[in-house]
Formats: structure tokens, C-alpha cells, sequence
């Protein structure tokens, strides 16, 4: 019976080529539209790390003056001051944590002739790699000791040993940073999570290529990289020494293996930060524990264009689909007296219903193979638009299927109204005008 | 022109005409606040930074790393000056939009208790002013006395100029020349007051809360150097410009480099993407909305291309059936934009409590209006003329 509902389809489809073509190019545009920025929404709203987010945790407390503080809606700092991450990261109450802050070094290739360049870098502490499951190519990260003794380390990514050492295994070669030489101890796996939730109100990208070398932190300072993002909470006279000054510029992140441990965690951050208030060096004793994907939140990582864009997008597709169900429903009511006929000679309401739906879901699939083609064309024009995250917008599988989804299903809504109009139309009257 | 045969007729296809109503004022919804958020986007990509945009160019280099070596930097800029083409050159810790901004709270009186606004520190080398072509209102120009050293990130002179609006905004009414603000403690005197300057990113009305410090060349003031220049010479300067600093210092790195025009266009860049990727929207929009009025007017051509023949053989022109789908048309358009104008409203509340949007000003909504109306009349005219050409005969033929 299928069959011969396609052959039916196809026939009235052929027939009236202009209207067939006029329903698959809107709906294939609304739907190349929408797919287009579906995919760059997900992939800007994506978990950059799936099998970790949940275990990841940003401690926060706010050392802020009481100006403008009203307890209890003031999110507490973004970022923390030097000696309270050091107190958390040396109190070691989570599985691991990590301290950091981005800097831009100045590299020295080695070869003469060939010119210094700037990359961003991370200053973090030796858990970052563990903690952030940072895949090594070669060697490893550096310990807890050499973050202490501050030892001249440095593990490099992976595009920054290509330039550097054409790929090779570089693990205790020298590399010539901000004018001093670092021993480097890992080299990393290309990495580079999408979201860069770990940049976050440190000053850096959230989207892109990542950072090209990781310092150990106190060494980094102490050859005086300067962070990238320093917010002060008091008058500053020397904003070099940011150890000292009243200064927030370090992210914190520690890992926390279930919920008992976070509950203890949020229990000792907030206890730090009474026992601060206590003492007079905090006013405020706000504290916070979110979870990954909610600091991504928190921090609205996903650009406010893009979300303008995706609803932009889907506002169109509905007047492709309300333009279809008119074309549909012109197509149907046009063939009054063939429906007619139909039904005289016995086909039932339903089978009259499904043979509309089957021409619906014809000139759906239709718009959605030519719409697969506008959302590359889309992609296409993202990956050529001044945007972090243009070099990431290509269609994936899910997005692929999820394209014919969508299709389907505005085809199908579109075609309700007029397959219930064929199937309700009384086949005399029809018979009688022949 | 009677409406009310048009009237009954459209009550016997209340579904289809429905469906159209529908679709006008969909479109109508999302065209008028698609039109306002174009040109929010382009109000704002039209502000006036206060420099000399066609003269400036810059050379962004890494600095110095100690006050021994400011000298160089006064070699450097001795060398720049002497290119062909170079009016003047100093070098700046920012620029205009440059997406870099120190800024600072000052104190409004000395004991520290009175906070000030959020303002921009721009420090500049001797013959700033005049490099960024920024135009003095009041007092005057910092002389070579007012160049002084920098401690960590302040500039040790304690003289300043600002910016009309921030003169405005921190002495209403008041001559600001000979007023001042502190910095952790130290005082910082107004000898003038510049018409208009832009901080390095756009921040609504603080945009132009800039006060501008003078300084020598030192570790702090040593990266980026802008040069003024004839207009016709600007590609060549950038050249030769960075050509000569890397051949004067061969261990420095030049991160970025461009005319004053680049870095604008860079700054608004998102903005530029966006407002073409609305505006290729309201395109799509228009024209699937045309075609969709084709096509349903089409099929009711078809459909009554008996009653058609029957109304000009009892005597109606041409004129006539063309006039009567067009009158069709408009009202039912008309009736999408009614619907349409509610929706652009909520539509565009909505967008107010997700963005920072100012309200739908109403002039959209007559010149929206216009458009659709504009839009159906031009759908419907072809399949109106195929109307108006069935001849009279159709009428007596069949049945």
C-alpha cells in the first residue's frame, strides 16, 4: 500500500513542478537555517569535558569591600587573591586541586635567525594536568615539590612542539621563555576542551586553539609573567607584586570525588571565608561550589548572538512551515474531484489521510537533504565570520540525523491540516462538479 | 471597490487566508525587531573616537623589560619621526577601541572617602596629543615639564587632561580646568579638557570617561607606538615603520600592526557579521513570504476561474478582477500586520529581558507596515493579471 502511496505522492508532486519546488526551497531554507545554528549553539553550550564535569568543582569567596554587598544576592568574586588560593591549595581537603592564571610568554626558538613570538600560557600547579585529564605525548607534568622549589619546568602543547621540535619527543630539551631556559618534562596530546572553562575570567579565549605551554606558577611569577586579568578590591601601589597586593587574578578548581566530599568541601570553604570575616580581612562571607557545566553558566559563556541567531533562525523556520502547510493545503484542495473519485471507489478516510501524509513526508525529506546542503553552506559562512569559534562549526553525526529530524517533523505538522481537509471532504459533492 | 462579495469569499476559505494572516505576521514580528537590532548594531559602530581615524597608524612591539633601556625607546621614536610621510609619533599604553583599557576608580576629595566614577587611563610620550590628533577645548596641552617617570603602573606627574563628557560627568556646571581627583592618595591636577576620546572598549555612556597622564617612555609606556601621518602614506609607514624597529632592535617582537581604520573595523567586527546575517534573514524572510502569497493566490486563481468567467461575461472589466484580488490581498495583509504589530511587541519584550535592548520605537511599525503591504502587492500581481486574463468564455464552457 506504501508503495503505492509513494507512486501517488510522486505523481502530484511532478505534476505541479513549480509548487513542488516552491515548498522544498522554503522549507529547505528554514531548515538549513536552523540546523546551521543549532550546530554552532551546541557546540558553544557543549560539556568541554564529558566524563569529568561532574566531579569538577570552582570554589569561590569574595574578599570585595561591603560597597554595594546585599547579603544573600551578591554572587561572591570570580576569581581569587593569591594567599586564599594558596591556603586552599596547600589545606589539600579536595582529591586534587589547582590554582592558575594565563599569562602571554615570550618564546625564543632556538634556531638562529628565526624571531621571538608571543603565546598564551598557563601558570597552574602540578595537579592541573591529573585533574583536567590533559593527555601527554611525552613525559608528564611536574610535581607538587617543584611547584614549591620552583623548579624551571615546562610541559608544552602539542602545535607548540611541532613549531618548536617538528614533533619529536623534546622531554629534557630546553625551551628559552621570557628570557630564561625551562627544562621541559611533558609534552601534551593535541588538547584543547571546547568550551576553555578553565580561561574563564582569567582574561583568555573561550573558544579556540589552546594555550601553547603550561609553568609551574611560583616559578612563572618569580620570572615575572604577569597575569592577564587582575581585578584589585582595595587601592593598589604595586601592581607588580600581585602576591601582596589586594588583588584577585588566580582561577581555582578542585575535584571532588561524591557528594559527602562536596558537601565537606562547601562546608570548609565557607568556614574559610567566616573565619576571614572573623579576623577582618573579608566583609563579606559569601561563598560558592558550582559544578562545571553551572560555572559555564554563571560565567554565560555562549554568546548572546548566538542565542539571537538560533532564535532568529527557528522564527523563520515557522513561516517556511506555515508557508508549506498553505502550499500543501492549495496542492489538496485542488485535487477535490481525485479525492473524490478515491473515495467512491472505496478507499477509507485514513488511507486518503496517509496518502497526504506520505506526499508531506516526500517534500520533507526533500527539504531536508537540500537543507543539509544549506546548513554546510551556513557552516561554511560561520567558519569564514570573525568569531573564536569559527574554526569549530563543522556538522556532526548527531547534528546530521537530527537535520532529517527536523524536517520530518515540520513536513509532518505541516501536512496535518491539509491531509485532515482531503480526509474530511465529502467525496458526492466532488463527484457531482465532475 | 465593494468589499462585500471579497468579505464572503473570505469567509469561505477562512483556512487558507488564515494560514497567510499567520505567516504576515509572523514575518512582520521578526522583520520589525530584526530592522531595529540592525541598526542598534550600526548606531553603535558609528561612534566618534576623537583621533585623527584617516592619519593614525600603530606598531604594537613587545616593550622594554627595564628603565635602562628607555633610551631606546627615545631612539625609536627619533627614528620613526624621520620617515617620509610621519607627522608626528609618541608611543601610548592604549588606543581608542583598541579592546585594551586600564581603568580606575578615583577618590573625589583627599582623605579618600568620596568614590568616583570608572575611568580610562591613557598615558602618553611628550606630543601625544597632537600624534592622536585629539582637539583641546579648554586649558592647554601638557608641556615638557608635565613628562615625568612612572611608579609601578601611575604616572608620576600630577598633570591631567579629560575628556569633555567626564568634565561633565565630575563637575556638572563647573569649569573643569584647575579641578582634581586623587589616586590612592595622590593628587592629580585638570590643565585641560579635549572634546571627544574613546576608551579602549565601548561602555554606553562611560565610553568617553577618559583621563589622559603624561609620561616618559619606560617599561609601563614602551609597546605600542602610533604614528601620524598623510593619509595617502599610511600602508607605507606601517611597512617601513615596522621594518625599521625590527632592524634598530633586533630582539624585538612586533605582535600587531595596522592603521588606525584596521582597529576600528577589527573592534566591530561582530557587529558588522551580524547585522549582514540579519539583514540576509529579512531577505529570506520577504522572499519566502512572497512566494508563499503566490503561491495561494494561484490556486485561488485557478479555483475560480469560473466565477471569474461569469463576472466578465455579466460586464466586469479587467480592471476589475485585478482590483478585486489586490483589494483581497491588502486586506488580508492587513490583517497580518495588526496581528503582526502585537507580536513585534512581545516579540521585542521578550528580547528586552535577554539583551540589553532599548524598546521597539514605534516609527517601526508604520514603515514595517509599509513593506508588507508593498511586499503582497507585488506577490499578488502576477497571479491577478492571469485573473484578469480569463476571458469571458470560460463562463459557458463545461456544465
Amino acid at each position: 500500500m506504501l508503495g503505492y502511496y509513494l507512486d501517488l505522492a510522486l505523481r502530484s508532486l511532478k505534476h505541479n513542478k513549480v509548487l513542488t519546488t516552491l515548498m522544498i526551497l522554503a522549507l529547505a531554507l528554514g531548515i538549513g537555517a536552523s540546523i546551521t545554528t543549532l550546530t554552532v549553539l551546541r557546540l558553544l553550550s557543549g560539556d568541554p569535558l564529558p566524563q569529568k564535569s561532574a566531579r569538577l568543582f570552582y570554589p569561590q569567596i569574595d574578599p570585595n569591600p561591603l560597597d554595594g554587598y546585599i547579603a544573600g544576592q551578591t554572587k561572591p568574586a570570580s576569581t581569587m587573591a593569591y594567599p586564599d588560593a594558596m591556603y586552599l591549595l596547600h589545606a589539600r581537603k579536595a582529591t586534587r586541586q589547582a590554582a592558575l592564571a594565563l599569562t602571554q610568554a615570550k618564546f625564543m626558538p632556538q634556531q638562529a635567525h628565526a624571531h621571538p613570538f608571543f603565546g598564551d600560557a598557563v601558570m597552574t600547579t602540578a595537579d592541573f594536568f591529573a585533574m583536567f585529564d590533559a593527555p601527554f605525548q611525552y613525559g608528564g607534568g611536574w610535581t607538587a615539590a617543584d611547584d614549591e622549589s620552583r623548579a624551571q619546568l615546562v610541559v608544552l602543547a602539542s602545535f607548540l612542539n611541532d613549531k618548536l621540535f617538528g614533533g619529536a619527543n623534546s622531554v629534557g630539551q630546553t625551551v628559552r621563555l621570557n628570557d630564561h631556559d625551562f627544562r621541559i618534562v611533558g609534552v601534551l596530546k593535541p588538547w584543547a576542551p571546547q568550551p576553555r572553562f578553565y580561561t574563564q575570567s582569567l582574561g583568555g579565549r573561550s573558544y579556540g586553539d589552546g594555550e601553547a605551554a603550561f609553568l609551574p606558577l611560583r616559578t612563572a611569577r618569580a620570572m615575572k609573567a604577569g597575569p592577564q586579568n587582575i581585578e584589585c578590591y582595595a587601592d593598589v601601589s604595586d601592581i607588580n607584586n600581585v602576591e601582596t597586593a589586594p588583588c584577585m587574578w588566580l582561577g581555582f578548581w578542585v575535584e571532588l570525588g561524591d557528594s559527602s566530599a562536596v558537601a565537606a568541601y562547601q562546608a570548609f570553604v565557607s568556614g574559610y571565608a567566616r573565619q576571614q570575616v572573623a579576623l577582618g580581612r573579608f566583609q563579606r562571607s559569601e561563598t560558592a561550589l558550582l559544578d562545571l557545566m553551572s560555572w559555564l553558566r554563571e560565567e554565560e559563556v555562549v554568546p548572546d548572538d548566538v542565542r539571537l541567531q538560533a532564535g532568529l533562525a527557528f522564527g523563520f523556520l515557522l513561516i517556511c512551515v506555515v508557508n508549506t502547510v498553505g502550499l500543501l493545503l492549495a496542492k489538496c484542495l485542488r485535487r477535490s474531484r481525485e479525492i473524490g473519485v478515491r473515495r467512491a471507489l472505496g478507499a477509507t478516510r485514513r488511507e486518503i489521510f496517509t496518502q497526504f501524509m506520505v506526499e508531506a513526508a516526500i517534500v520533507g525529506l526533500a527539504g531536508g537533504l537540500l537543507g543539509l546542503g544549506f546548513a554546510e553552506l551556513g557552516l561554511f559562512g560561520i567558519r569564514h565570520q570573525p568569531a573564536q569559534y569559527a574554526t569549530l562549526a563543522h556538522l556532526d553525526l548527531a547534528m546530521f540525523f537530527f537535520n532529517f529530524v527536523v524536517a520530518l517533523l515540520a513536513s509532518l505538522i505541516a501536512g496535518l491540516l491539509p491531509a485532515w481537509r482531503a480526509c474530511v471532504l465529502a467525496p458526492a459533492p466532488q463527484l457531482k462538479a465532475a | 471597490m465593494q468589499l462585500r462579495p471579497i468579505l464572503s469569499s473570505l469567509r469561505r476559505h477562512k483556512l487558507a487566508a488564515g494560514l497567510v494572516i499567520l505567516e504576515i505576521a509572523v514575518a512582520c514580528a521578526i522583520l520589525c525587531n530584526a530592522v531595529f537590532l540592525i541598526r542598534d548594531r550600526l548606531a553603535r559602530m558609528h561612534v566618534q573616537t576623537g583621533v585623527a581615524e584617516n592619519e593614525l597608524v600603530w606598531v604594537k612591539t613587545d616593550g622594554i623589560d627595564s628603565d635602562s633601556a628607555a633610551p631606546l625607546v627615545e631612539r625609536n621614536l627619533l627614528a620613526l619621526r624621520g620617515l617620509a610621510g610621519v607627522k608626528a609619533v609618541a608611543v601610548t599604553q592604549t588606543l581608542p577601541l583598541s579592546n585594551s583599557s586600564m581603568n580606575f576608580n578615583p577618590t573625589m576629595d583627599a582623605s579618600g572617602t568620596k568614590q568616583g566614577p570608572n575611568i580610562a587611563m591613557f598615558i602618553g610620550s611628550p606630543g601625544y596629543l597632537q600624534t592622536l590628533g585629539v582637539t583641546l577645548q579648554d586649558g592647554r596641552d601638557f608641556n615638557d615639564a608635565d613628562f615625568g617617570g612612572m611608579n609601578s603602573w601611575m604616572p608620576q606627574s600630577p598633570s591631567i587632561i579629560v575628556t569633555r563628557a567626564l568634565a561633565e560627568r565630575l563637575w556638572p556646571g563647573q569649569k573643569a580646568v584647575g579641578q582634581a581627583f586623587w589616586i590612592d592618595k595622590s593628587r592629580f591636577n585638570v590643565i585641560g579638557v579635549v572634546d571627544h576620546l574613546v576608551r579602549g572598549e565601548l561602555r554606553g555612556k562611560a565610553s568617553e570617561y577618559v583621563a589622559m597622564f603624561a609620561a616618559r617612555p619606560s617599561p609601563m609606556l614602551s609597546s605600542l607606538y602610533a604614528l601620524r601621518v598623510d593619509p595617502p602614506a599610511r600602508d607605507r609607514v606601517v611597512r617601513e615603520a615596522t621594518q625599521l624597529l625590527v632592524k634598530l632592535n633586533s630582539q624585538m617582537l612586533i605582535s600587531d600592526k595596522g592603521t588606525y581604520a584596521e582597529m576600528r573595523a577589527d573592534y566591530f567586527k561582530q557587529d558588522t557579521a551580524m547585522a549582514w546575517l540579519l539583514a540576509t534573514v529579512c531577505v529570506a524572510l520577504l522572499v519566502v513570504t512572497a512566494l508563499g502569497i503566490v503561491g495561494l493566490t494561484s490556486f485561488w486563481v485557478a479555483q475560480r476561474r469560473r466565477q471569474i468567467g461569469i463576472r466578465r461575461a455579466i460586464g466586469a472589466s479587467r480592471g476589475d478582477i485585478l482590483r478585486y484580488f489586490q483589494t483581497e490581498n491588502f486586506l488580508i495583509v492587513t490583517l497580518g500586520i495588526v496581528l503582526g504589530m502585537l507580536l513585534a511587541f512581545a516579540l521585542n519584550l521578550l528580547l528586552m529581558t535577554h539583551y540589553e535592548l532599548p524598546r521597539l520605537p514605534l516609527y517601526y511599525l508604520p514603515i514595517g507596515a509599509l513593506a508588507l503591504w508593498l511586499l503582497g502587492q507585488l506577490a499578488v500581481l502576477g497571479p491577478a493579471l492571469r485573473a484578469a486574463a480569463v476571458p469571458p468564455v470560460v463562463a459557458t464552457r463545461s456544465v
